[in-house]
């Protein structure tokens, strides 16, 4: 529809589209950051020049939540899937949701909200999320798999060996991506539209061209042949836009064909991969300077450049994929983690907030809150005013966005990185993570008292350990037995992850995205630890209170009685929060230890997701008190309830976790009432403005931040059909609250609300 | 203010520990409050009260020994690891309890708490027991939230089982100071919520206004809750307002606009 008539010559297409921007190195290879750096416009003002929701955005937004609604009520909340075909870019022709009214196009199949099957990462997980619908696959797909092809699933566990598959399924370690798309990889969608495909394919091309020469040893050849995948991929992104209609062979000229571009880009990822969190990055900034160039031409008006951005986190919202149910109790709500990091500072001090910062928050009331796109505010101190009141404001109006430290993690990642999932910060397009879920502390920590033998099954997990036979446990000897287990777990747990990554890249390669990177990046080796804060008040209550065993016939330590009381994390006391600290420190130089595939840089992230309330369900009574079963704190969280001296305290003892030590991040979640943070709308934006500027310098990382009454939610449980849009940011992204399954509803419930004493 | 007649009440003499450090009975302590003075505050709550409010949710902060003793010192330290942050986000308020049951002990606190990290610093308090104290025991105080609990003497002597005289000679002797107020008051239907009591009510405070202009900063009608319900049962005490259902919102709003009307920010 925009092809023009004559065909311009590719350097005429790319002065036009480049008209009237500053130029510099950016023109001469990939260098969006150096763009953007040249070319956009900082925004120092307040929420006054936004525009609300068109009638068009309405309508069309109606429709949709006719849709949604009807998804709520099919099976397995599935609206739709095509079962005939394993999806890859161009698996589907074009799908809308009303072709005559959306600005921006293109969903993931042939229509909204009918979800693909990725079986390149595991047709088994394919097979039974379909089996769970009453679903069948097509007998074609499944002989392919069969006959001619294999998965990702199937390569891991043939080189799996029988310790990594007992400590997965005792759970000491769960949410392993051996069965499912990685993600925690972001393309850099925005050169897309920067350079258009036909530039980004002669970049390639030239990169490739250079490892000619080189000795063709196993790691040239895997680039080498990741180079052509990636070729071919951006080919195949070219046809996509194609079938909708639009040359994306040429860099775009118009704002409007910068957020088509930039969302073609994304659009051809999502096609193709299901990880687990598949982020966009970085975009609202970089697409700003188009806005304002067409709103300078007077080509737009403010109302359509919003429409714009409304219509693009319409489409942001819908990106789904085909779970199974036990992939749902750990991360439930269907969430897909499409991150966009908002804001920030530059490094030469001016502010990254755009007018488009502002927008983009904005679609939380022009289209009411949702989880998806997961707006991510990166605070610093510095931020403007104006945009730190209104960030606050939709926060407590909305409880839809989270914040992460920008002072924190700018240092380390330059200001131009962009939040994979929730709280893991990479440099866009030079850099991904091979993600490694997460290990549970709190059962290593019972594991070491009872050698290796599973509280809960009574079998041998882990050979080799002596348990602790004393009545009274002792601080010195538990702690000196679970430094090794530790030792043992980190060891365990690289070695899932090596063989995890290398199937990966070998059956389900992610071609667009990478493509969508530079050649030579950085890869980290992104660990997680779940159950600090039980871990941290468990060896608390062994130094500080004196911990009984009680053990059962077969001699395992199946629950603990305290005497006298003992510090516990989340009331900024040192004598436990050293603990946590320690804890973290320790675990992480014991993966650092250990050589991982690809030579990935190690990191870890503090950070459960929903998946606190199944690590809880599988983990026996802890010396600190917990019971079995129940839930794990979320994150980095305190244990619920025993923070009781407020939330400042709180932030303090979690802003004490050294992000040295978890550069893949540390997710606290703060729940407060309204009431809580002021009885004026003023008061409550600056007050809880000022709680994150402390929070950030006092070197806090990660919040998510509620505000919300005990009583919606109970009220939302009862009546889910009167709460469609309700919205609660659990750890490290955001639910509709009504999908969460009954116990994760309960979990949040029964965690700490600050409230007005 | 009668100079000649003896305060009501009296304040207990200091604690001091075995070591010789003052100290004082604190309840609890709340690092994130954000409506007991402006912006987000340290609250220190103290024990000990002489009124028993029908409505009270703090039951267990009526007897000193409620109370954990404290040394000074620790409390100041305490409040100094959150310093930096008070001092752009809010500040200090000693409420609990009636912090002026144990004036010697709350006066430390804030004069050691201003001299040393120069925090805003406000008295949650219903001014009973302020006939005691001179001027300039005050002076380390920014603001007082005062509780005028009911306008109306016999009322207020239902509702607290204390007079209000004191309360009403410690605001004159606040406009005489020109100290800066909240007015602060417990909106609970059936006891505190009548028409012509809150208008009443709303002359005084506009009276006191009017008299020190810019004093009297808002008025807080705060509405009746029951979230302390269960430590009266805890304590075995009879819960009088079981029945007592909490103010509407129409009723909440229609008491704030009486105080609005005569040009207090009231919320």
């Amino acid at each position: 529809m925009n092809a023009p008539e004559t065909r311009m010559g590719e350097q005429e297409q790319q002065l036009e589209a480049w008209r009237g921007f500053k130029s510099g190195e950016w023109q001469d290879k990939v260098a969006v950051r150096d763009f953007i750096q040249l070319n956009y416009t900082p925004y120092t003002g307040d929420d006054q020049f936004l525009a609300q929701a068109t009638e068009r955005t309405k309508a069309l937004w109606d429709k949709l939540s006719d849709l949604l609604a009807q998804e709520r009520q099919s099976p397995g909340q599935v609206l739709d899937v095509a079962a005939d075909r394993g999806t890859r870019i161009n698996a589907f022709g074009p799908g809308y949701i009303d072709k005559s009214l959306e600005k921006i196009v293109g969903v993931q199949t042939d229509a909204p909200l009918k979800r693909a099957i990725f079986p390149n990462t595991g047709l088994r997980m394919v097979e039974s999320s379909l089996e769970e619908i009453g679903r069948t696959l097509d007998p074609k797909v499944e002989e392919i798999y069969r006959l001619y092809r294999k998965d990702h699933n199937s390569g891991v566990f043939d080189v799996y060996n029988p310790l990594i598959r007992a400590c997965r399924s005792s759970g000491v370690i769960t949410g392993l991506p051996d069965a499912y798309g990685r993600g925690r990889i972001i393309g850099d969608y925005r050169r897309v539209a920067l350079y258009g495909i036909d530039a980004l394919i002669k970049f390639k091309n030239a990169e490739k061209a250079e490892t000619d020469d080189l000795d063709f040893t196993e790691d040239v050849i895997r680039l080498r042949e990741e180079l052509s995948e990636q070729v071919r991929a951006l080919g195949e992104l070219k046809e996509m836009a194609a079938s909708y209609g639009f040359d994306i062979g040429r860099p775009a000229a118009t704002a409007q064909e910068a957020i088509q571009w930039t969302y073609f880009g994304y659009l051809a990822a999502v096609k193709e991969q299901n990880g687990a969190a598949m982020s966009i990055g970085r975009i609202s900034t970089f697409l700003d300077v188009y806005v304002e160039r067409d709103l300078q031409e007077g080509r737009i008006t403010e109302s359509e450049a919003q429409e714009m951005v409304d219509d693009l986190v319409i489409k942001l919202r819908i990106v789904r994929f085909l779970r199974t149910e036990e992939y749902n109790n750990l991360y439930s709500g269907d969430p897909t983690w499409v991150t966009e990091s908002i804001a920030g500072m530059g490094k030469d001090g001016r502010t990254l907030v755009t007018k488009n910062s502002f927008r983009f928050l904005n679609t939380l009331f022009n289209l009411g809150p949702a989880p998806e796109p997961n707006l991510t505010v990166l605070w610093s101190t510095e931020l403007p005013k104006g945009f730190k009141d209104f960030a606050a404001k939709v926060s407590i109006e909305t409880s839809s966005i989270q914040y992460e430290s920008d002072d924190a993690m700018r240092p380390h990642w330059g200001d131009d990185y962009g939040i994979a999932c929730c709280v893991s910060a990479m440099e866009i397009g030079k850099q991904m993570q091979f993600f490694g879920a997460r290990c549970n502390l709190a059962k290593a920590m019972l594991y070491a008292i009872n050698g290796g033998v599973d509280e809960k099954s009574g079998k041998l997990v882990v050979p080799g350990f002596e348990p602790i036979k004393s009545e009274y446990l002792d601080y010195e000897e538990v702690n000196a037995k679970f430094d090794k287990m530790m030792d043992w777990l980190a060891k365990t747990y690289i070695k899932a992850l090596n063989a995890i990554h290398y199937m990966h890249d070998k059956y389900s390669y992610e071609r667009i995205e990478m493509a969508l990177h530079d050649r030579d990046i950085l890869r980290t080796m992104a660990c997680g630890i779940a159950g600090l804060s039980v871990a941290a008040d468990s060896l608390s209550a062994i130094k500080y209170a004196k911990v009984k065993t009680i053990r059962n016939e077969q001699g395992i330590a199946v629950d603990f009685e305290i005497e006298g009381e003992y510090p516990a994390f989340g009331n900024n006391d040192d004598r436990v929060d050293s603990i946590a600290v320690d804890l973290t420190e320790r675990f992480m130089n014991k993966v650092r230890s250990h050589k991982t595939y690809r030579n990935a840089l190690p990191t870890q992230s503090i950070l459960t997701i929903t998946s606190n309330v199944v690590y809880g369900k599988k983990t026996g009574n802890t010396p600190d008190g917990r019971r079995a079963g129940e839930p794990f704190a979320p994150g980095a969280n305190p244990m619920n309830g025993r923070d009781s001296s407020g939330f400042v305290a709180a932030g303090a003892s979690v802003a004490k976790l050294p992000y040295e030590a978890a550069l893949d991040g540390i997710s606290w979640t703060a729940s407060a009432t309204p009431d809580a943070l002021g009885h004026t709308l003023i008061d409550r934006v600056n007050n809880l403005a000022n709680c994150l500027d402390g929070f950030c310098g006092a070197t806090g990382f990660h919040i998510n931040v509620n505000v919300l009454n005990r009583e919606t939610l109970l009220d939302a449980m009862d009546h889910p059909d009167r709460y469609p849009q309700l919205t609660i940011r659990v750890s490290g992204y955001a639910v509709n609250f009504i999908k969460l399954t009954r116990e994760q509803q309960l979990d949040v419930i029964n965690r700490t609300f600050h409230v007005h004493a | 203010m009668n100079a000649i007649a003896k305060p009501l009440g009296e304040i207990p003499p200091a604690v001091v520990d075995e070591n010789g450090r003052m100290c004082g009975f604190v309840h609890s302590i709340e690092t994130g409050a954000a409506v007991d003075g402006p912006g987000v505050r340290f609250v220190l709550f103290v024990s000990g009260c002489q009124f028993r409010c029908l409505y009270c949710h703090n039951p267990d902060t009526w007897k000193l020994h409620n109370g954990a003793p404290r040394p000074v010192d620790d409390v100041v330290a305490e409040i100094g690891k959150y310093a930096r942050f008070l001092k752009f986000a809010g500040g200090l308020t000693i409420s609990g309890g009636e912090p002026l049951m144990q004036a010697h002990f709350v006066r430390e606190v804030f004069y050691r708490v201003k001299k040393e990290y120069g925090l805003h610093t406000a008295l949650d308090t219903q001014g009973f027991l302020a006939a005691h104290l001179p001027d300039d025991w005050f002076d380390p105080v920014d603001l007082v939230l005062l509780d005028i609990k009911h306008i109306d003497p016999a009322k207020h002597e239902a509702l607290t089982s204390k007079p209000l005289q004191p309360t009403l000679d410690f605001a004159e002797r606040l406009v005489g100071m020109r100290k800066h107020m909240w007015i602060r008051y417990v909106l609970v239907p059936g006891w505190t919520d009548d028409w012509h009591d809150v208008e009443r009510h709303a002359d005084y405070v506009k009276s006191l206004s009017d008299r020190a202009p810019g004093c009297v900063e808002r008025v807080e009608v705060l509405p009746f809750h029951k979230m302390g319900e269960p430590k009266w049962q805890e304590l075995g005490l009879k819960y009088e307002l079981a029945d007592t259902p909490p103010p509407s919102t129409e009723l909440t709003e229609r008491v704030r606009e009486q105080f609005r009307a005569r040009g207090l920010f009231t919320c």
